[in-house]
C-alpha cells in the first residue's frame, strides 16, 4: 500500500505525532494523558510510517531495535520508584517533587520519570508486537 | 532502609529481570546473573523471614498512600513463608535451567521472563489489595504464557492454546468478582473488605461473589471440575519450566483461595461445604487420573491435581488443626513437586524418553542417583519420617474432629493411590528391564555432556531433597511455623489490625 | 442508563463465552476480546455512573466543593485495558503460530497433547 499521498503525509506526520505524544505525556499529571497514552500515540506514528514506507525503512529510521526500549524504560521507572527508598527512607514509589516549577514542563518529580519510563516501555512493547506480527505475515 | 525490608525480595527480582534484559543475547552472562541473583535472593528472603518471625506482621503503604486508600503490601507469616519457598524453588530451577534449557530458547529471553514470573509470584504473596492481586496474577500468567510457548514445538503450542484460554477465562472471572465486590463495598483493600463484606446485608450477592472468586482461583489452582487444562499443558514445555509451574503456579491459586476465604468470606457454612466437596472430588479424580497415565510427567501432573485436594479439604474444614495441615502440606508440596519435575527432566536427559513403558533399569545403571530420587518420590507418598506424612496427620485429626468422614476417606484413598502410582513408577522406571528407546539425533545425552554441566543437573535436585528431608526430620519446626500461620489465619483480626491500625487507638 | 449498561454487559459476556466455546481459533480470539470488554464495562457500571467533577481538590480549598466522580474504577479499567491489550496481542501471535505449525483452525484437531507418549 504505497501511495504518494500517504507517503508524503506520513513524513510530515511522524514528527508532529511524536511531538504530540510528548505533549500528552507531559500533561498527564492533572489532565487526561500520561505515559501509556503518549506511548501509544508515538507507536502509532511509527506504525503509520511503516504503512507508508515499508517496515524496513521504519526500522532503519529507528536505528535501535524497539525491544531495547523495554529494559531502558523499566529501569527508569524502577529507579524513580526506588529513589524515595534510598534517599529519604520513605516507602517505595512515594512521590518526590522539586519545590519550584520548571518552565514549559511544569512540576518535576519522580512521578514524571516513572511516566517517561512507562512511555518508553509502551513504545517498545507495541512496536515489538506489531513488527513481529507484520514480519511473520 | 529497614522500613521497606519486606519489599526488597520483590524489588530484587524486578532488578534481576531488568538487568537480564540488558544482556539479551549474552547467554553465559544471563546464566551467571540468574544463579548469583537467586542465591542473593534466597539469603535476603531468609533474612526477611527471620525478621517477620521475630517482629510479627509487617506492612508497607506503597507511595505513602494510607490504607485502605492506597495499595498495601502485607508480610504476615504465611506470605513471607511462601516468599522464602519461592526463592528456594527459584534458586533450584535457575540452576537447573542454566544446564538444561537449550541456547536457542535462552536467546529468546528465557531468564528475564523466568525472573518476571518469580516477581509476579512474590508480588501476589505480599500484596494486601485485591485488585493488586489481580495485577500480579496477570504478570504471572503473561510470563507463564511466554515460558510455555518458548521454542514453539507443536505439542507446546497446542498445550499453550488450552492453557491460555482457561487461564484467561479465570482472570476474567476473577476481574468480574472484583468488580462486583467493589460495587458492593467500595473498597479494594483486603483487610478493609473483611469488615465491609461482613456488614453487607445482601448475603446472596456476597455468596455469588464468593463463588465467582472460587471459580476464578479454582481454575488457577486446578481443582476438581476445572483442572483439565493442567494435564493437557504441563508436560509440554521443557522440564525446568514444568518444575516452576508445577511447584509454584498452582500453589499461588491455593494461596489466593486461602487468603480470600480466611480473610474476606469467613464463617460461611455454605462455602466451607462447597470447598470440602470440591476438595474430596479433587482428591479422587486426580488420583485416579494419575493411575492410568504412561508419561512420567503426566503422572506428576495428575498428582499435582490430586494433592491440591489435600489443601482444599483442609481449607474447607477450617479449624486451626486443619489449616495447619494445609499450610504444612503447601510447604511440603512446593519443594517436592518442583523437585519431581526436575527429576523427570533428568530422566529424559539420561534416557531420551519419559514413557514409563519404555524406561527401565535405572537403578542398575545409576544406583546413587536412584537413591537420591527415592527421597522426593517417597516424601510425596508420605512414608513416615519423610515430609508428606506429617501434614496428613493434622488433616486426618481435623477430619475426625469435625466429623467429616468423607474427607477422611478421601484423604486415605488419595494417599493409597499416590503410593500405588509411585510404586508403579518406581517398578517401571527403576527396576524393570529397559525397553527399546529410539536414539534421538542431535540430543545431548547425559553421559555425553561435560562434568560441570552434569553437576549442574544434579545439584538442584540434591538441594531440594535436602530441603524436603529437613521438612521431614525437622517437622517440629515446620509444625510450629504452620500452627502459627493457622492461628493468624483463623483469627483474621490480627491481619486487619496490622493493616488498618487498632480502631480504638486510632481515634 | 444503568439498565442499558447491564443489558450490554450481559450480551458481551454471553457473546464472548459463546465465541470461546466455538471450535475455531479466530473465534476464540474474538470471544476473548468481547469478554474482556464486558468485564471492563462491568467495573465501570459497578463503580456507579454519576455526573461529577474530576476528583481534584482546588488549590485554595481543603475539601471537595461539589459532587465528584469516583476515580478508582477508571484506574482499574485503565489497568485492566492495558493487561487485556497485552494478553490479546499475545493470543493473536499464539494463534498465528499454532495455525502455522499445526496447520488447522479447528481446536478439536489439536489433541497431540492428550495422546499417549
Amino acid at each position: 500500500m504505497k501511495t504518494l499521498i500517504l507517503k508524503t503525509a506520513s513524513n510530515y506526520l511522524l514528527p508532529v505525532l511524536l511531538v504530540f505524544s510528548i505533549f500528552i505525556l507531559l500533561r498527564g499529571h492533572y489532565l487526561p494523558g500520561g505515559g501509556f497514552v503518549g506511548g501509544l500515540i508515538a507507536a502509532i506514528a511509527f506504525v503509520l510510517h511503516a504503512f507508508a514506507n515499508g517496515l524496513e525503512n521504519t526500522k532503519h529510521l529507528l536505528r535501535i531495535h524497539p525491544g531495547f526500549l523495554m529494559p531502558v524504560g523499566l529501569a527508569l521507572s524502577f529507579v524513580s520508584g526506588l529513589a524515595p527508598v534510598i534517599g529519604l527512607d520513605d516507602p517505595f514509589m512515594t512521590g518526590l517533587w522539586l519545590p519550584q516549577d520548571v518552565p514549559v514542563i511544569g512540576s518535576v518529580g519522580t512521578a514524571l520519570f516513572f511516566d517517561i519510563g512507562v512511555y518508553l516501555v509502551v513504545v517498545g512493547v507495541t512496536l515489538t508486537i506489531i513488527f513481529t506480527i507484520s514480519e511473520s505475515a | 532502609m529497614m522500613q521497606q525490608l519486606i519489599l526488597y525480595p520483590l524489588l530484587l527480582q524486578l532488578l534481576l529481570s531488568i538487568l537480564l534484559m540488558f544482556f539479551w543475547k549474552k547467554i553465559n552472562w544471563q546464566r551467571g546473573i540468574s544463579i548469583c541473583g537467586s542465591i542473593v535472593h534466597l539469603a535476603l528472603s531468609a533474612y526477611v523471614f527471620n525478621y517477620v518471625w521475630r517482629n510479627g506482621t509487617q506492612i508497607i503503604e506503597a507511595g505513602s498512600w494510607e490504607a485502605p486508600f492506597g495499595i498495601v503490601f502485607v508480610a504476615d507469616t504465611l506470605a513471607i513463608t511462601l516468599v522464602l519457598l519461592t526463592s528456594i524453588a527459584g534458586l533450584a530451577v535457575s540452576i537447573f535451567s542454566a544446564a538444561s534449557i537449550i541456547p536457542d530458547r535462552l536467546k529468546f529471553g528465557y531468564f528475564p521472563i523466568f525472573h518476571f514470573l518469580l516477581l509476579g509470584l512474590i508480588g501476589a504473596f505480599l500484596t494486601g489489595d485485591i485488585f493488586n492481586l489481580y495485577v500480579w496474577f496477570e504478570i504471572i500468567i503473561i510470563s507463564s504464557f511466554v515460558l510455555i510457548t518458548l521454542g514453539g514445538e507443536k505439542a507446546q503450542l497446542e498445550g499453550a492454546v488450552k492453557y491460555f484460554t482457561l487461564n484467561f477465562l479465570a482472570s476474567m472471572i476473577f476481574l468480574t468478582a472484583i468488580a462486583v465486590l467493589y460495587g458492593l463495598t467500595g473498597s479494594l483493600n483486603m483487610a478493609d473488605l473483611a469488615g465491609k463484606v461482613a456488614a453487607v446485608e445482601n448475603r446472596a450477592l456476597v455468596e455469588i461473589t464468593a463463588v465467582l472468586f472460587l471459580i476464578g482461583f479454582g481454575i488457577k489452582s486446578a481443582v476438581f471440575p476445572l483442572y483439565f487444562w493442567l494435564p493437557a499443558s504441563y508436560h509440554t514445555p521443557p522440564s525446568a519450566v514444568s518444575a516452576i509451574f508445577g511447584g509454584l503456579l498452582t500453589k499461588v491459586g491455593v494461596y489466593a483461595l486461602i487468603r480470600v476465604f480466611s480473610l474476606i468470606f469467613v464463617e460461611d457454612v455454605f462455602l466451607d461445604q462447597i470447598l470440602l466437596v470440591i476438595g474430596i472430588l479433587t482428591l479422587f479424580s486426580g488420583g485416579v487420573g494419575a493411575l492410568v497415565q504412561n508419561n512420567v510427567r503426566k503422572v506428576f501432573s495428575y498428582l499435582i491435581i490430586c494433592h491440591i485436594g489435600y489443601m482444599v479439604v483442609g481449607l474447607g474444614m477450617f479449624t486451626e488443626v486443619a489449616i495447619a495441615g494445609t499450610i504444612f502440606y503447601l510447604i511440603h508440596d512446593i519443594t517436592v513437586k518442583t523437585n519431581l519435575f526436575m527429576i523427570s527432566g533428568l530422566i529424559f536427559r539420561i534416557k531420551g524418553s519419559n514413557s514409563m513403558r519404555a524406561l527401565g533399569g535405572f537403578y542398575s545403571e545409576y544406583p546413587k542417583l536412584s537413591l537420591l530420587i527415592f527421597i522426593p518420590l517417597f516424601s510425596l507418598v508420605g512414608i513416615p519420617p519423610l515430609s508428606g506424612f506429617w501434614p496428613k496427620i493434622s488433616l486426618i485429626t481435623a477430619s475426625f474432629d469435625t466429623g467429616s468422614y468423607w474427607s477422611l476417606a478421601a484423604i486415605i484413598f488419595a494417599s493409597f493411590i499416590t503410593l500405588v502410582v509411585i510404586a508403579k513408577l518406581w517398578a517401571e522406571v527403576f527396576w524393570k528391564n529397559p525397553g527399546k528407546i529410539p536414539k534421538r539425533i542431535k540430543f545431548d545425552y547425559f553421559h555425553n555432556i561435560k562434568k560441570p554441566r552434569k553437576i549442574q543437573f544434579v545439584v538442584p535436585i540434591v538441594f531440594l531433597s535436602i530441603v524436603s528431608l529437613y521438612i521431614g526430620f525437622g517437622a517440629e519446626n515446620i509444625q510450629l511455623l504452620s500452627s502459627r500461620i493457622a492461628e493468624e489465619l483463623t483469627d483474621n483480626s490480627q491481619y486487619i489490625e496490622a493493616v488498618l491500625g487498632n480502631p480504638q487507638t486510632d481515634e | 442508563m444503568e439498565i442499558l449498561f447491564a443489558i450490554i454487559i450481559g450480551v458481551l459476556y454471553a457473546a464472548g463465552i459463546y465465541m470461546i466455546l466455538r471450535r475455531s481459533l479466530v473465534k476464540l480470539i474474538i470471544g476473548i476480546i468481547l469478554l474482556g470488554n464486558g468485564a471492563n464495562l462491568l467495573i465501570f457500571l459497578l463503580g456507579r455512573i454519576s455526573e461529577g467533577a474530576p476528583p481534584i481538590i482546588p488549590e485554595d480549598s481543603k475539601m471537595f466543593l461539589e459532587a465528584y466522580a469516583d476515580p478508582v474504577p477508571q484506574a482499574l479499567i485503565l489497568t485492566a485495558i492495558v493487561i487485556s491489550f497485552g494478553l490479546q496481542s499475545f493470543a493473536i501471535i499464539l494463534v498465528k503460530r499454532a495455525h502455522k505449525v499445526v496447520k488447522t483452525d479447528d481446536l478439536d484437531e489439536m489433541n497431540a497433547t492428550d495422546e499417549d507418549s
